[in-house]
């Protein structure tokens, strides 16, 4: 089952488009990173998901073909958006209440258990909590709902690193007990190495690559050599390249059976390394099933 | 990781029962109980005082109509002590400024609120359903303020009674009719429907502008014109007003316009071309003219009936309040309706 499914799905704001010829599935069972530059579409892309944006253009489905906002859709997905927005004049334990109020399911204990634990004290107002301790009433109010599908959108962008360590423990907590399925979008790159198994990468507004953590570590190797072979090179196909004095290091698409030439290294890529390469690289793709892009002649960014 | 198992039938998904409406209850009394506090504060206070103010009005105006002989100056002095006490109620004007205050802090801020901190992203996306968390706040703040407003012009409608008494000689001066444009709305279900109407405004304008404080603005301003547009040329026209050609015009009747005709054909009766038609014909025998001596000067429209015109009235009759009041509730009533659809709608169809 897919946790979200989008095709062709776009979204224009005014004259400009958002997000565009989105087509993607996500599986269940997967923390997912969405991850791309600023203005890339990541927010749309999650607002259409939880149906507080309608499409300009094709359409997404979640929980295993659910219409993105419809009622089965609301009752399965919980949404903590950016900034985690709370109603500051509320104290914790009418956020609980209100939350209760307006699902069929909320799991009144263990959410007052999680915030005596987190020791955010009930009757305080939520304007008054830290930054760090709103973002965790927003995922315990979100978590009490006992989702299938958890959607955090910029989680952790204003906490500071404890706080951003606790936040990302709760959810891997969540998703590794409960089986709740997570779809997060995230700048912090080096964040996303630990939590996520799953990468969706956006880019002007395009999805870019799309693949389990695994397999897109197990078809990309770093190949370094002699600077001057770099243009020669043309075994696998090239993501990025990067120059540094004599030596080259070239992101390709190849596995680790795949031969190296004579002269070259290859080692394995870490998530980081790879996001990083394609972000640096727009124009190249990896996508899944047969491309939907050519893979595109990457720049040199000289170093 | 688990691999979860998911009601994959669509019967499953239509056997989900929506959150049950009256969870909302609990919801729109925590969100808004300030905002519903206020307004039962504002409705109290004024209570009190149109209460107090009331109490002092009818013993004066019992005391006038006690007064023998009651067509003496004495006595219309009395009478004319007690139409003019409280000159903040006695136009009415001053009050019609409650809905626009219920509208403004009640009905604004619902969405307004909700859009200006993001909040929205938490509302909308929980299992109750946005459009349906919309419709129950909005109806059921509706409903409340509706039901204060109905309640407090039963206390308005007390207030007045003496301005309406058949016998209140100094009405000759006043011109008090129960249509009269400042009394009108509080009694009846006036002051219900425009506050409903107030509260409606104030929900499409917070959707509409989504900042708090615009919304308001946007509220009183839309209020004051509906109520101006209203007052000034709707409400003469629910229906064909009457028309007599006699001096006279039934007490207590609403008038709404006047005008001559000679032959058959219309003068204007208002403005600078009647003063200077007035001149015209009247200025030698009105303003002391010589062989008259003692003789009061001529009113204009003696004047002008001595110069073969005829002056006409259209007016409503007080019989017909019942029914204008029953056509304003119901119009305002259907526009608030229609508002509060029309923001529904905006909060289903917005794009975030």
């Amino acid at each position: 089952m897919n946790v979200v499914e989008a095709s062709g799905l776009g979204k224009r704001y005014g004259g400009t488009w958002a997000l565009r010829e989105c087509s993607l599935a996500i599986p269940a069972g997967h923390v997912a990173a969405l991850v791309g530059p600023n203005g890339a579409g990541k927010s749309t892309l999650l607002n259409l998901a939880v149906g507080l944006a309608a499409p300009s253009a094709g359409g997404v489905t979640v929980l295993g073909g659910r219409p993105a906002g419809s009622p089965a859709a609301l009752n399965g997905i919980a949404f903590v958006a950016q900034d985690t927005p709370l109603y500051k004049n509320l104290s914790a334990a009418d956020m609980l209440h209100l939350t209760r109020n307006l699902n069929r399911r909320f799991d009144q204990a263990s959410a007052q258990a999680r915030l005596a634990e987190l020791g955010i004290p009930l009757k305080r107002k939520a304007g008054r909590l830290s930054g760090g301790q709103q973002a965790q009433l927003a995922l315990t109010l979100a978590l009490a709902r006992r989702p299938r599908l958890l959607v955090l959108d910029e989680p952790v962008a204003m906490l500071d690193p404890i706080a951003r360590h606790d936040f990302m423990a709760t959810v891997l907590t969540a998703a590794a007990d409960d089986g709740v399925s997570v779809l997060l979008s995230s700048h912090v790159l080096a964040e996303l190495e630990r939590v996520a198994d799953y990468l969706i990468l956006l880019s002007r507004g395009r999805v870019q690559v799309v693949g389990e953590v695994d397999d897109l570590l197990a078809s990309h190797r770093m190949l370094t050599g002699p600077a001057a072979e770099a243009d020669s090179y043309a075994e696998r196909p090239v993501v990025h390249v990067r120059r540094a004095e004599a030596q080259a290091h070239l992101l390709v698409r190849a596995t680790a059976d795949d031969p190296v030439p004579p002269g070259w290294e290859a080692h394995p890529v870490g998530l980081e390394e790879l996001t990083l390469a394609y972000l640096r690289e727009p124009g190249a793709a990896a996508l899944p099933g047969p491309a939907r892009r050519g893979d595109a002649e990457p720049s040199e960014v000289t170093q | 990781m688990t691999t979860l198992t998911m009601p994959a039938h669509p019967g499953q998904d239509a056997s989900l029962r929506p959150v049950p409406w009256r969870r909302m209850a609990w919801v729109t009394w925590r969100q808004h109980r300030v905002a519903l506090t206020g307004v039962a504060a504002l409705l109290g206070a004024l209570a009190v005082y149109v209460w107090i103010a009331g109490l002092q009005m009818h013993h004066a105006y019992a005391t006038a109509t006690a007064c023998r002989p009651l067509t003496s100056p004495a006595c219309g002095n009395l009478f004319l002590n007690a139409n003019q006490m409280n000159p903040v109620l006695a136009s009415g004007y001053a009050l019609l400024a409650v809905p626009a205050l219920i509208g403004m802090f009640a009905g604004a801020p619902v969405l307004a609120r909700e859009m200006e901190t993001g909040t929205f992203r938490y509302a909308w996306t929980q299992g109750f359903g946005r459009w349906r968390w919309t419709l129950a706040k909005l109806v059921a703040l509706a409903v409340v303020v509706t039901a204060a407003a109905g309640a407090i012009s039963v206390l308005f409608s007390w207030y007045y009674q003496p301005y309406f008494a058949a016998r209140n000689p100094a009405m000759a001066f006043s011109e008090a009719s129960p249509l009269t444009p400042g009394l009108f709305p509080l009694r009846g279900v006036g002051f219900a429907a425009w506050t409903l109407a107030a509260f409606a405004i104030g929900g499409l304008a917070g959707m509409l502008i989504r900042r708090v404080v615009p919304a308001i603005a946007a509220t009183l301003a839309a209020y004051a014109g509906l109520a101006v547009a209203t007052g000034g040329f709707l409400r003469q026209h629910y229906l064909t007003p009457l028309v007599t050609s006699r001096l006279n015009a039934p007490v207590a009747a609403w008038t709404t316009s006047q005008w001559l005709t000679k032959d058959g054909s219309r003068s204007p009766a208002h403005g600078d071309r009647a003063i200077n038609l007035f001149q015209h014909l009247c200025s030698a025998s009105a303003l002391g003219a010589p062989g008259s001596p003692g003789k009061p000067p001529l009113s204009p429209v003696q004047c002008f009936l001595q110069h073969g015109y005829t002056q006409w009235t259209s007016y409503q009759p007080t019989s017909r309040f019942w029914p204008f009041q029953w056509i304003e509730g119901g119009w305002l009533l259907a526009l608030s309706a229609l508002l509060i659809a029309a923001t529904v709608w905006l909060v289903r169809r917005r794009a975030a």
